[in-house]
């Protein structure tokens, strides 16, 4: 599904990402973990596509598709989700319109018609009752006076409405207590098709223990520095970082 | 719905769609401004001699005044001998074959203004105007049916000379102002509306204006009266090529609103703006005024201003009425090299008067947007009431907005609220946006709706859906 090959990027002239290489296979879980500023919430932008990070070198594939040659309205409608760490505040624009406009968009990029406004509100019933989000958020506008753990939960509806084949979670443990963490969570499971993938971007083994990751990575200093399995995260949860600094000699 | 109104629709489809020139024969008077100008204007409209001398006194006043320069503006001089005044594109019809030259009936089907009556907007007559000259008004008779009188200004002075007599110049003297006095002078056409006692007027009224003829300027002059317990609902939309040079729109509007009556009059203003580089471009320089004379009477203003080079209008109410109650809602927008120093003035004068501003100002490019907004309240107001909100939306850094409330309070037991934000769209909302499939225009649209949805609603309903297209269109590339 998701092969990024020697990725290098930067943010004001900084590199961040110094060579990564990751291949993501349909319906896999993938957990990128490691300590702030490693490049984590880096890699997730620079796959979405923030105009804020420049690819210096190399290349993302997405179902065969160069993805750097893709608007991040393309990659939207291609399939990719992220699921923001910090959600942003839209003043003025309620969550039925924001939700329609993504939904049409994505629609008419398929070639399809606008969804009748009837079905959408349905789609709208079912999927807000998956991540028990309530109803009086999403007539406010988006993230709007929304709570940190109701703007998550926000982000795992809208990535229910939008049935992504790759949804990023970037630290969305963050700020969650466990209840909402295991609702988030459960959410996501539910949600999940057998063959569609996902990035885990995470500190913690907490959320790894609902998703269950295939595949875990460590990320240091804009490089992937170890790949394993879940007991991978297990390890780091009892030991933290430094025993694989030390491996590596760093 | 859908069929309806398609011209403001039209107007949103494209960046500026109605930047065409219609090929029509037009009886242009030389340029320039003197005397002799205005009693040819006179003499080509047939007009009584009372109506001159009025041309005449405001033209004589006009002549002592300087243009005013208060506008957080800057203005390009305006040559006022480099103007033709009067511009009368139907030949055809003058000629006596009674027919409307149908270069002008495309034009308007062109701006989705049907003029045939079979295939018009249904539940809407129009007054269409062109340059100095109505082409034609739609529904006539069948509003006549119900005493209503909707027509051109200058068919009223012929037809009903009386009222037009007794209530022109009467809300907005030609005293008033610089632009005033030369709109009294040279005024063309515009329409005129009159609401008997106890109508309702059983569809929307509404003007189309259009600028054609190349270095003329439009000054039309429109009179609206609503007599006790009648109301309307009346709406202006206008447009104009693109042309490299800036051309002049002075207009004057006058309400009079009596007792229990209520008019709402809404405008969608896009006349051309002028080009990316600020060139050309109408400078839409505006006196819009009502009395509200009558006990319990309401008017409401709401405009959604798109278009020009430069806006400089403050639609206006006298609140003199008892228990009358005035409303502003309006949405600016500025992209470019567009400037708009726009707002409005609530004079309260009967007691427990009560108004309400609402102002959203949004500026890109390199646009200045002005709110400036007067409350007064005269000692003979006991009650009053006034709520001011004004925000400013920055799309960008390169673009201002700017807020002047004047206060001016008379009496002790009223109550003057003002509330102002400013807020800008940021990148992250955008890139959220862009992330959930939401392109940069599309998301700038919704944002600007949503923030601009206070005012979008009171627009007609079938407006409403048209002016947030516009306002998306507008900012086209304004952003990243």
């Amino acid at each position: 599904m998701l092969q990024i090959n020697n990725l290098h990027a930067s943010i004001n002239g900084k590199e961040i990402l110094k060579g990564i290489s990751l291949t993501v296979k349909d319906g896999e879980i993938h957990a990128v973990m490691g300590l702030n500023g490693a490049g984590k919430s880096t890699l997730s932008n620079v796959i979405v596509g923030h105009p804020a990070y420049e690819v210096t070198e190399g290349s993302i594939t997405f179902n065969g598709k160069d993805l750097l040659s893709l608007k991040p309205e393309e990659r939207a409608h291609e399939g990719i989700f992220l699921s923001f760490q910090q959600p942003v505040e839209i003043p003025g624009v309620s969550m039925v319109n924001f939700m329609r406009a993504a939904l049409n968009a994505k629609r008419k990029y398929q070639g399809l018609e606008p969804i009748p406004a009837g079905d959408f509100l349905k789609l709208m019933r079912e999927k807000r009752a998956i991540v028990e989000l309530d109803s009086k958020l999403t007539s406010r506008s988006v993230n709007e006076g929304f709570s940190g753990g109701e703007k998550k939960r926000n982000e795992i509806f809208q990535m229910a409405m939008l049935e992504p084949k790759l949804t990023i979670l970037d630290e969305t443990d963050s700020g969650l207590d466990v209840d909402a963490l295991r609702i988030v969570a459960e959410g996501f499971n539910k949600l999940r098709r057998p063959d569609s993938s996902a990035i885990v971007i995470t500190h913690y083994q907490r959320l790894l223990d609902y998703l269950k990751p295939d595949v875990v990575h460590v990320l240091i200093d804009g490089r992937i520095v170890k790949t394993g399995g879940p007991e991978l995260a297990t390890e780091i949860e009892s030991r933290g970082f430094d025993w694989i600094k030390e491996e590596i000699g760093l | 719905m859908k069929e309806k109104n398609s011209f403001v629709r039209e107007v949103a489809e494209k960046k500026y769609e109605y930047g065409f020139t219609t090929n029509v024969e037009t009886d242009i008077i030389e340029k320039g401004l003197s005397e002799d100008v205005v009693r040819l204007i006179s003499q080509k409209k047939g007009e009584p001699d009372w109506l001159l001398q009025f041309r005449l006194n405001a033209f004589r006043y006009w002549l002592t005044l300087e243009q005013p320069t208060w506008g957080h503006l800057k203005m390009p001089p305006i040559d006022y001998q480099a103007i033709s005044y009067y511009a009368d594109p139907t030949q055809k019809k003058k000629q006596g074959t009674g027919e409307i030259d149908p270069e002008l009936m495309k034009t308007f089907d062109k701006l989705g203004i049907p003029l045939e009556e079979r295939m018009a907007l249904a539940g809407t007559a129009v007054d269409a105007v062109m340059d100095s000259v109505s082409v034609k008004t739609t529904f006539r008779e069948k509003l006549q049916e119900n005493g209503i009188i909707f027509c051109s200004i200058s068919e009223a002075v012929r037809e009903h000379p009386d009222l037009v007599r007794e209530y022109l110049g009467s809300v907005v003297p030609y005293k008033d102002n610089f632009f005033a006095a030369l709109n009294s002078a040279v005024f063309s056409d515009g329409s005129f509306v009159y609401i008997p006692k106890g109508v309702r007027c059983p569809m929307e009224l509404s003007t189309y204006f259009r600028i054609n003829a190349r270095g003329t300027g439009q000054f039309e002059r429109t009179l609206i009266v609503c007599d006790d317990d009648a109301y309307v609902s009346y709406l202006e939309g206008c447009t104009a090529p693109m042309r490299d040079e800036n051309q002049l729109h002075a207009a004057i509007v006058e309400i009079v609103v009596k007792e229990r009556a209520e008019v709402k009059y809404s405008t969608v203003q896009n006349w051309y703006p002028g080009d990316s580089e600020g060139k050309g471009g109408v400078l839409n320089l505006v006196t819009k005024r009502g009395h509200l004379r009558g006990a319990n009477s309401r008017l409401s203003w709401t405009q959604v201003e798109t278009g020009s080079a430069i806006t400089w209008k403050y639609p206006s109410c006298v609140l003199s009425g008892e228990g009358s109650q005035a409303e502003f809602y309006s949405v600016a927008v500025t992209n470019n090299y567009q400037q708009a120093d726009t707002g409005t003035k609530m004079i309260h004068i009967g007691r427990n008067t009560k108004s309400t501003i609402i102002s959203k100002g949004i500026s890109a490019g390199k646009s200045q947007n002005a709110y400036r907004g007067l409350v007064k309240v005269a000692s003979t107001a006991d009650g009053a009431r006034n709520y001011s909100s004004c925000d400013s939306l920055l799309l960008g850094s390169h673009c201002g907005a700017h807020t002047f409330p004047y206060m001016d309070v008379h009496n002790d037991t009223a109550v003057v609220e003002h509330e102002a934000t400013t807020s800008k769209i940021s990148e992250d909302q955008l890139f959220y946006c862009n992330q959930r499939g939401i392109s940069t225009e599309e998301a700038v649209s919704l944002i600007v709706n949503g923030y601009a949805k206070e005012v979008i609603n009171k627009l007609p309903m079938e407006f409403a859906v048209e002016a947030q297209k516009l306002l998306g269109v507008s900012l086209e590339g304004s952003v990243g």
